[in-house]
């Protein structure tokens, strides 16, 4: 079976979710504490939601079709199924916000089918890093002119839209770095003088990596997001690995990390507040104040939920039912805060358990795979930086934020990627699911693994 | 660049792995303590109690005395359609206000609380946590005859009504009463708890202790027959102002009895003879009795809180706290009348009667008779229990016919009921206020030869004695027990 054929038919399972999920929660609709007060039956409108995702998907699938037809054949499925799987559980928390959220997902594969049709040959990117890389770090301050977002400079507002640059950033400073290390790699290993076994690059071609992590340090200042920061200079110490395989880098890395990370710690009171909570989320003093109520209420949540969790609709989100409607504060009538963003998982948990949360996570890890697999099949060196280096940042930013909700590391308000509500975050991730099937194309290709229909090889653009 | 790709992905697996465990970690290893030991900051389990349908609670002929109700707000809420009636042995539960009685005692069962392996089944099937239902042995009609009749009163004043063969409790009335439905406002209940004048949250039928006075005479009695030390024939000193403890004791406007039988005394309820009785008796056997009647310890009555039940015990002053019957500080004489700081609780004395009544066994008090789930299935039937052989047969027969006696020539004639043998013992406990002001009490129990109820009443502070005040009330309550 050719690997769109194979892709056609992984969609079906992401569309019957699609269905059986709205239909569960149509079912717990009628259910107390579910938030959405109504009747208790199925709506036909479960299988229309189901047929609209299946066309959708069978569209963008027709541009794979088309345009990269040797490309990973699971790639698009999982995120598919992410991405449903996402909508359902954001529709259960709140039916307006998924309607956006589905909007967002159209505007997506767009955008996904947009860059792959105008971007037929991804290595034009490397000829404008720079401005890439100028164009990632003026979003990262852009939030910086804006009112902080729970104390960390990560979103912007204009109006009802709530925008976070940095989900485009991270694509700008891999593809930055991919191109960057692609021509430094070799000078980074050879021209270094070794001293007791570490290499010490020349400081000409390390200059721009201390560059960056100078930024994460800014960033960490500037931003006041730990887990941001984590994820960026993760994902620069991924590909610094993958080029040279020292993971002399790696270590001397991760030690400025969080030698720099406990300096700006002690600076910031916003972030060893944060670092308070995390230590402590239960103490009576930080959860009064509020600085640990939300990481408490994501444990309890997850608590609540046990091995197989309380049902789709059953997690306790919202208690003014209880309190009759008169809600004072945010903290009173909500159960657990930013449910839809920063908590999904701890929602998800809540109402599938440790179960749901572990086939998360295995989706996630699939993804990965996908991700990794693609980068080790790529001929050359920027295919592979760029893809590993995708790969990497997309595993980190689960890791960060699964790991705040689980108390693993400190709290960040990064989003599930294809899970979580948030425009910036879908649309920034399709785009890094097309640059990855792009990649995948060409590397299948070359490699004789895609359809066996040998076809001309596009020369460079240009 | 394979190589560390490979690597690459291993940490990723790793980290994931992490992320896994710690999920794990608070879903599973400590999921138990966050559910349940944070109440003030996790108020999860107080929202799914208010999600579930709490059982009903049922009487005996199947009337509600309490339900859930769901709210528009989409929560379940109690009601108590009987109001009042019920308050006192049924109880409230609101969230926020906690619960009380048998609302407390049997929260699981109503909640339908089963085993973690049966939750999980439920859960895995999508089945909703339902609660059962629980049918009790309380009969509304002569329920609302005992209220209205202590009500009537103008004081406090309780009435406990068993079935003497199986221990089940027919009706528990204690006044003043309140009305659950109120407990759902905090400024009632506020209210409620610092009304010191009324106390209408104390349920005076199992919490308050009143000196039991003469119905005493029926332990004191069951020593002395069924220990051998005396049968209803012998003879004691019935004159009054003999001294006791050094106290001279004295009969009801001081009269004289000379030597009395046992019959005799109970009949004309003579204080010094049965002080004499119990002095002959002793304290070890006295203890003994006491105990096998439930003196001494909290009612075995488990569908009720026990921190809600009081002992009845002797508590004399000094030393000013419970002391067995054997104690130095006891005087034997004025225990053998139901006075020397002995207090017991109207659920006590209806025990008393209804081991008489039961051919010297004593029941297990209980409420509830049965548990049904949502389904209709019966989950639990409760049998009846003996709590302890008090006395042989004989002695229990000998006791009846003295408490016959007492109802049809007696102090206790205004208990008699026309057609049925009753039989009884009155009480008239002198209070701190003189002689004019009594705590009165009638314990008894019909019919005589085969009883179906036995009851106990007691009026506090009261101008007249327990024959006039007391017994009327328990025929009334009889009367319509035995009616059915």
């Amino acid at each position: 079976m050719s690997a769109r054929n194979r892709e056609l038919l992984a969609l079906i399972p992401a569309a019957l979710l699609v269905s059986v999920g709205f239909a569960a929660v149509f079912l717990s609709r009628g259910d107390l504490v579910g938030g959405l007060g109504g009747r208790n039956e199925i709506s036909d409108l479960s299988i229309t939601y189901g047929g609209i995702f299946l066309g959708l998907c069978v569209a963008a699938h027709l541009v794979l079709r088309l345009t990269l037809r040797d490309a990973d054949p699971y790639l698009f499925p999982l995120a598919a199924l992410l991405a449903c799987f996402g909508l359902v559980e954001i529709y259960r928390i709140d039916a307006a916000l998924a309607r956006q959220q589905a909007q967002w997902f159209v505007i997506g594969l767009l955008l996904f089918s947009v860059a792959i049709i105008t971007l037929r040959d991804y290595r034009v990117l490397e000829r404008y890093r720079y401005l890439i890389v100028l164009g990632g770090f003026l979003l990262l301050l852009l939030p910086r002119f804006f009112a902080p977002v729970n104390g960390a400079y990560l979103a912007i507002r204009v109006g009802s839209l709530s925008l976070q640059p940095a989900e485009f950033a991270k694509l700008a400073m891999v593809i930055f770095l991919a191109s960057y290390l692609r021509d430094t790699r070799q000078l980074l290993v050879t021209a270094g003088r070794r001293v007791l076994g570490v290499t010490i690059p020349p400081l000409k071609h390390f200059g721009p990596m201390l560059v960056i992590w100078g930024t994460s340090m800014a960033l960490l200042f500037f931003i006041r997001d730990i887990g941001s920061s984590l994820m960026f200079f993760g994902a620069l110490l991924a590909m610094l690995y993958v080029a040279t395989s020292r993971l002399s880098f790696v270590v001397v890395g991760l030690l400025l990390f969080f030698g720099g990370a406990y300096v700006v710690a002690g600076a910031v009171p916003h972030i060893a507040d944060r670092l308070d909570a995390w230590q402590h989320p239960f103490d009576p003093q930080l959860y009064q104040a509020g600085t640990s109520y939300q990481l408490a209420q994501s444990l309890f949540a997850q608590a609540d939920g046990g091995v197989l969790g309380r049902g789709f609709g059953q997690a306790v989100l919202d208690i003014s039912g209880l309190v009759g409607g008169e809600c004072t504060s945010t903290v009173q009538c909500s159960m657990l805060p930013a449910p839809h963003t920063d908590f999904i998982y701890a929602v998800i948990v809540n109402e599938l358990g440790l179960t749901g949360g572990a086939l998360l996570l295995c989706v996630y890890l699939l993804i990965v795979q996908r991700g990794f697999k693609i980068a080790m099949l790529a001929r050359d060196s920027f295919s592979k930086l760029l893809a590993a280096g995708l790969t990497a940042v997309f595993a980190l930013q689960v890791f960060v934020i699964v790991g705040g909700v689980t108390k693993l590391i400190p709290l960040t308000g990064v989003t599930l990627p294809f899970v979580s509500y948030g425009g910036s975050s879908i649309l920034a991730n399709f785009v890094l699911l097309a640059l990855l099937l792009m990649v995948s194309d060409r590397a299948r290709r070359e490699a004789g693994v895609g359809a066996g229909r040998r076809r001309k090889l596009p020369g460079r653009a240009g | 660049m394979n190589q560390p790709i490979r690597r690459l992905f291993w940490v990723v697996l790793a980290m994931f792995a992490a992320l896994l465990g710690a999920t794990a970690w608070w879903t599973v290893v400590r999921a138990d303590e966050l559910n349940t030991q944070h109440p003030e900051q996790n108020a999860r389990a107080l929202v799914r109690s208010m999600e579930i349908r709490r059982g009903t609670i049922r009487a005996a002929d199947g009337a509600v005395i309490a339900r859930s109700v769901r709210r528009e707000t989409g929560f379940y809420s109690r009601s108590y359609p009987l109001g009042e009636l019920f308050g006192h042995p049924v109880g409230y539960s609101f969230v926020g206000r906690g619960q009380s009685e048998l609302e407390a005692a049997r929260n699981q069962d109503l909640m339908g609380e089963r085993s973690a392996l049966e939750t999980t089944f439920d859960q895995l099937l999508g089945r909703r946590q339902d609660g059962y239902d629980l049918y009790t042995s309380l009969v509304p009609r002569a329920q609302r005859i005992a209220l209205d009749a202590l009500a009537r009163t103008g004081q406090s004043g309780a009435a406990v009504a068993l079935d003497p063969r199986t221990g089940a409790i027919r009706v528990m009335a204690s006044w003043p009463s309140y009305d659950p439905n109120s407990i759902r406002s905090e400024q009632a209940l506020r209210e409620m708890n610092t009304d010191e004048r009324d106390k209408p949250l104390v349920n005076r039928a199992v919490q308050f202790g009143y000196a039991p006075g003469s119905t005493f005479k029926v332990v004191t009695a069951a020593a002395a027959i069924d220990s051998g030390r005396f049968t209803p024939r012998s003879t004691v000193d019935g004159d009054s102002g003999q001294e006791f403890s050094g106290v001279p004791l004295a009969n009801d406007y001081n009269q004289d009895f000379g030597q009395v039988d046992l019959v005799t005394a109970m009949v004309k309820s003579v204080n010094t003879a049965w002080a004499n009785v119990g002095v002959a008796v002793g304290k070890p056997t006295m203890r003994r009795y006491m105990e096998r009647f439930g003196f001494g310890s909290k009612p075995e009555l488990s569908d009720y809180p026990r921190n809600a039940m009081s002992a009845s015990v002797i508590a004399p002053d000094p030393p000013g706290r419970p002391v067995p019957a054997t104690s130095r500080y006891v005087d034997l004489g004025r225990l053998s009348i139901g006075q020397g700081g002995l207090d017991a609780t109207p659920l006590q004395m209806a025990q008393v009667a209804a081991a008489v009544a039961n051919r010297g066994r004593l029941m297990k008090p209980y409420l509830v008779t049965r548990v049904v789930d949502a389904e209709g299935r019966t989950v639990e039937r409760v049998r009846p229990k003996v709590q302890s052989r008090v006395m042989k047969e004989s002695t229990a027969a000998a006791l009846r016919d003295m408490m016959v006696a007492v109802v049809e020539r007696g102090t206790g004639t205004r208990a008699a009921i026309p057609g049925v043998s009753v039989a009884g013992k009155t009480g008239t406990a002198e209070t701190a206020f003189g002689d004019t002001i009594n705590n009165v009490w009638f314990i008894g129990f019909a019919p005589a030869d085969n009883p179906r109820v036995a009851v106990a009443v007691t009026v506090r502070g009261v101008r007249g004695f327990g024959g006039e005040l007391a017994a009327p009330i328990a025929r009334e309550i009889m009367e319509a027990l035995l009616r059915r």
